[in-house]
């Protein structure tokens, strides 16, 4: 029997459950190994080696590489852990998030500053602006 | 005399405020109003300063990896430490704790059917960190002895509101049970509507939020039953935090509290800031 899942029709939203973690394991992981600094700094120095260390998928490396958040989300990746990486950066948690909306940075500040993003229109994948 | 619990705190613990705590930028335009908000509610923290705080939040991949992540866990050792998130540790007092007190609603909780993870070692993050530097400024030392409770809201499925209102009355229970006269305060606290993925990032509902605000304190026997999809379709992913504010309200008595204090408002950094004091009468 399917499990329930009623929020697969939420646009532009990718539910973290037991599923994307499976398939997310080692990329999180990978993700929290940065939270020491000697970490970081090895990171830093060469990502590729430093990727190659986890048994990740090939897409998820490059996803890393790119900094490409919403492909490391499809690939099972979660936005507290995916944060480590933003961190290492040296972003903020607004630029990791404006990063993913097609927005500029600036743009997407001021959406915040006028009140977010509005909820009308944005209910149901497909659903009239 | 037995332990009591005499209010209930609520309030988002977003990671910017923190930052703009340590970085002494509460002073600046954008950050004066949020908080200038919480002038009363600090002011009220002072003057009703408890003996334990109980203090409901989410750790966000910090104290918990994907090795595993509890569902619900009760900090139980003598002190927590602030943890390092990526950015370096946030330069607050070390969180002490109530073993004591947590060993006892542990036994309790988990007896009534709640089954609780007991944690002796864990670093806090700005999930708990914030909430007590809104509340109670930057002193050097915390007010009180604080109870961690930590609630899976990352991975999903997370705990149903239901749930959380229960557990919150079990809670309750366990505390009253307590012998020795302790005032004890219980905080839930993250949201209120905000996401931080994907392209829908950004979203605020203040409908939505105030709505909430309006049924947690006046019918939160109805408002549990929301099912986690109004949650995150109307207040975004990462909205999903608020069941942890119906594990307060759960430990609150039965008949209606005095509302002391209520503050909303929009942005800190992704998210809308909602803040309340109930108190039992």
């Amino acid at each position: 029997m399917a499990l329930e899942k009623p929020y697969l029709d939420v646009p532009g939203t990718t539910i973290f459950d037991a599923e994307q973690s499976r398939k997310g394991y080692h990329l999180n992981q990978f993700c929290m190994s940065l939270m020491k600094a000697e970490n970081r700094a090895r990171f830093k120095a060469d990502e590729r080696a430093y990727l190659d260390e986890w048994p990740m998928t090939e897409d998820q490396k490059l996803a890393v590489m790119a900094r490409d958040l919403n492909r490391c989300i499809g690939l099972g990746g979660n936005i507290y852990f995916l944060a480590k990486i933003g961190a290492t950066d040296g972003k903020s948690f607004q630029q990791m998030a404006g990063s993913m909306t097609g927005m500029t940075e600036a743009e997407y500040r001021d959406m915040m500053i006028s009140g977010g993003r509005s909820i009308e229109g944005n209910r149901y994948i497909g659903e009239k602006k | 005399m037995s332990a009591r619990i005499t209010a209930s705190v609520y309030t988002s613990h977003v990671p910017a405020i923190g930052a703009a705590i340590d970085l002494g930028k509460t002073a600046e335009p954008y950050w004066q109003p949020l908080f200038k908000g919480y002038e009363p509610a600090k002011a009220w923290m002072k003057a009703h300063r408890p003996d334990v705080i109980f203090l409901v939040y989410n750790d966000h991949a910090t104290a918990f990896s994907l090795d595993m992540i509890p569902t619900f866990a009760i900090g139980c050792a003598a002190e927590f430490k602030p943890a390092d998130e990526g950015w370096g540790p946030r330069p607050v007092p070390v969180v002490k704790g109530h073993p004591e007190l947590a060993a006892h609603i542990a036994h309790s909780v988990i007896q009534d059917d709640f089954d609780l993870t007991i944690v002796n070692r864990m670093d806090v993050d700005h999930g708990l960190t914030v909430p007590l530097n809104l509340m109670c400024g930057s002193p050097e030392a915390w007010p009180c002895p604080v109870i961690p409770f930590a609630v899976n809201v990352v991975q999903y499925p997370v705990p149903s509101g239901r749930r959380c209102y229960q557990l919150g009355k079990a809670i309750r229970k366990a505390v009253e049970s307590y012998d020795e006269p302790l005032n004890v305060h219980i905080w839930g606290t993250g949201g209120m509507s905000h996401q931080l993925q994907g392209p829908r990032a950004g979203l605020i509902n203040k409908e939505f939020d105030n709505a909430f605000l309006d049924q947690l304190i006046a019918d939160p026997e109805a408002l549990s039953r929301k099912p986690h999809i109004d949650y995150v379709r109307e207040a975004g992913s990462e909205g999903i935090e608020l069941v942890m504010w119906l594990i307060a309200r759960g430990a609150m008595a039965d008949t209606p509290p005095r509302v002391v204090h209520r503050f909303y408002h929009v942005p800190a950094s992704n998210t809308a800031v909602g803040n309340l004091i109930l108190e039992n009468v």
